[in-house]
């Protein structure tokens, strides 16, 4: 048992540490090519160059497909969090029939292959004598974003003392003004959580977009067409590493607005209700 | 303490045949009660006796299933939370986390439209009431537990309600702020002269802060009175238990006539009493009560002209008093005295004879 805890304790660090590099090294190896002066992305590495990033800049599709990503990210990232935060009220909140099965019903496109999601959202378009568009993408971005930002808000309305609503009720607030002064503010970190999810989760989806975006391919449909030409591959790098950029800095800039909305609603210890 | 309410003053909030069920459970089972203006008045009973059903009725959470509320003369039925003139102080005091004290003392009076130095003289003033000015800008979790419930007050009080409801507000705190926050509220209710209901589950705060204490069991009213009432002629042994220690004797009904009972009780003898309301006979026998601090120990040769003589069976030592545990030939049960230590009451041996006065007048009967 001892010998074991001895192993353990040596073996893990290195087990981990190897983990960390198969991981993460490759996606460091963009950055690294994208400013490699060589259209072929194999060490040794041929000097540096910013000329692939040039190339990105007065890229009309390329411009085209980043705003096509970006509206349907924001549209789908709202839509989901709005939905999530009815169907996460009306499940930690109400006692009622069919609570069960409903929730069920929201988590389903966890377990469901998305190929599957794509092709039926497709067929039914098709059989509505719909026109594929961005607005079929954001309804089936919404679709697979909503378990994870009703996930998020469960949890958030789930330490909500509903003694908050009933205070500003007593006060004398209406129900909208209750949600508005107290109930929103207070959910504030589960809600730029949800929000944050739902973006990055359609920022990067590439099936029900390809299914169903028809002619306005969104970034990760104009990155797949890029790489049928070997010579654009350092380009699709080079966005890459923008890319990565970006979600770094969004991340870290919700993780402050959620961490100072959390400060400033946060309870602390030795209250017992 | 009803002397500072007149029986003339008009009744604030009249409760008729109030009735409220979840599903098959009855919490609250034919409520009637009044409450005058100006009055503290506590709600008293033990866990899931329905009194804070009867609050939440109030303050407008819920309706209930059968019966009338009516605040100042108005029928509060279908009235929400928001239009009533209550204000409410919460267990939890859900002081609002995203705001500062200011922020939350302010809150209902957002609504009332009131020009800007209206508002903040009003806050200054509510902030000022409770001893909270300095603190204006703590956030919630910047404040201690009575801090908390200071802003709660506050918060409720700014309003200018008919009616505060406060729901075991010092049930979170320990005891010594407890105690001190007792004497706090009784003098903000004096100052504010609004009428106070207060739910506890603790007898002593019930006696100590009311003018009147309504004692609950099982969703029904078992007593109204004055503290002072309840302690001394509560009207069942439930009532006389769950308000403090009393010892019970069985006596034999020998004479019943308007107001007063004659009875024959082991050790006691001939004893009159005062009838208990709604006193229903149970053949010929009838409870008899005793406080355990009405019982007097008598020292050495000391006579008495009413007293009883047993032997000390057990002795608990608690501080400022010692209960004794006294084994009287022919009752059922032992006694329980609650005499104070400046006498040396603690070093009373276990096993000695000992004699204690009593007063008849402090003898009640009870129903079952």
């Amino acid at each position: 048992m001892k010998l074991l805890k001895v192993a353990g304790s040596s073996w893990l660090p290195v087990y981990a540490g190897l983990y960390l590099v198969f991981l993460y090294l490759p996606v460091l190896l963009l950055p690294v090519f994208s400013v490699n002066a060589s259209a072929v992305p194999v060490f040794p590495l041929k000097g540096l160059t910013f000329d692939w990033y040039r190339s990105l800049v007065g890229n009309d599709a390329l411009i085209n497909s980043l705003w096509n990503s970006l509206i349907v990210g924001v549209a789908a990232s709202l839509l989901a969090t709005v939905l999530g935060i009815c169907a996460a009220r009306a499940i930690t909140r109400y006692k009622f029939r069919g609570r069960r099965p409903m929730t069920a019903v929201i988590m389903a496109p966890l377990f469901l292959p998305e190929i599957i999601i794509a092709i039926s959202l497709l067929m039914v378009a098709l059989q509505m004598g719909l026109g594929l568009s961005l607005i079929l993408v954001i309804f089936g971005h919404v679709l697979i974003c909503l378990p994870y930002s009703a996930t998020v808000l469960i949890s958030g309305f789930e330490g909500f003392d509903p003694a908050y609503e009933e205070a500003s009720a007593d006060l004398g607030e209406t129900a909208f003004g209750t949600l508005r002064r107290v109930t929103l503010p207070i959910l504030m970190p589960a809600i730029i959580s949800s929000l944050l999810v739902s973006f990055t989760i359609s920022l990067d989806e590439f099936i029900i977009a390809f299914f169903l975006s028809g002619t306005e391919p969104t970034l990760p449909i104009y990155i797949w067409g890029q790489l049928r030409f070997p010579a654009k591959l350092p380009g699709v790098l080079a966005l890459g590493t923008l890319m990565l950029l970006a979600s770094l800095m969004l991340l870290t800039f919700a993780e402050m607005l959620r961490r100072r909305a959390a400060r400033r609603t946060q309870i602390d210890g030795g209250f017992h209700a | 303490m009803l002397d500072t309410v007149s029986a003339a003053s008009k009744p604030m909030i009249e409760i008729s045949g109030l009735k409220k069920s979840f599903g098959t459970f009855e919490a609250l089972k034919s409520i009637s009660l009044t409450v005058r203006e100006g009055e503290f008045f506590s709600l008293l009973g033990p866990s899931g006796c329905g009194k804070t059903t009867l609050l939440r009725l109030l303050a407008g959470f819920g309706e209930q299933t059968a019966g009338t509320i009516a605040i100042d003369g108005q029928d509060m039925s279908g009235w929400p939370a928001n239009r009533r003139p209550t204000n409410m102080v919460f267990q939890s005091y859900a002081i609002f986390p995203h705001m500062n004290v200011e922020e939350n003392v302010g809150y209902g009076l957002k609504r009332l439209k009131l020009d800007r130095t209206e508002e903040q003289r009003r806050v200054r003033e509510a902030l000022d009431r409770v001893e909270l000015g300095a603190l204006g800008k703590r956030r919630a979790n910047e404040l201690s537990g009575g801090q908390r419930q200071r802003v709660a007050l506050a918060r409720a009080l700014v309003m200018r309600p008919k009616v505060l409801l406060l729901d075991e507000p010092l049930s979170a705190l320990d005891k010594k702020l407890r105690e001190q926050m007792q004497v706090e509220l009784r003098h903000l209710q004096k100052a504010v002269g609004i009428t106070f209901i207060l739910v506890t589950h603790d007898q002593y705060e019930a006696l100590a802060l009311s003018d009147r204490v309504a004692i609950m069991f099982n969703g029904e009213v078992a007593q109204v009175g004055t503290p002072k009432d309840i302690y001394q002629n509560p009207v069942n042994r439930k009532v006389a238990d769950f308000l403090g220690g009393m010892n019970f004797v069985n006596a034999e009904l020998a004479e019943e006539n308007g107001v007063s009972l004659t009875l024959d009780a082991a050790g006691f003898g001939r004893v009159r009493a005062p009838k208990p309301t709604g006193f229903k006979p149970n053949g010929r026998n009838v409870t008899l009560g005793i406080r355990p601090e009405r019982l007097r120990v008598l020292w050495d040769d000391e006579q008495a002209e009413h007293q009883i003589a047993g032997q000390v069976i057990d002795r608990h030592y608690f501080g400022e008093v010692t209960q004794l545990v006294v084994e009287v030939p022919g009752f059922q049960m032992p006694l329980a005295v609650t005499e104070t230590n400046d006498f040396g009451a603690d070093d009373i041996p276990v096993g000695s004879a000992i004699r204690l006065a009593y007063d008849p007048d402090a003898l009640v009967a009870m129903n079952e």
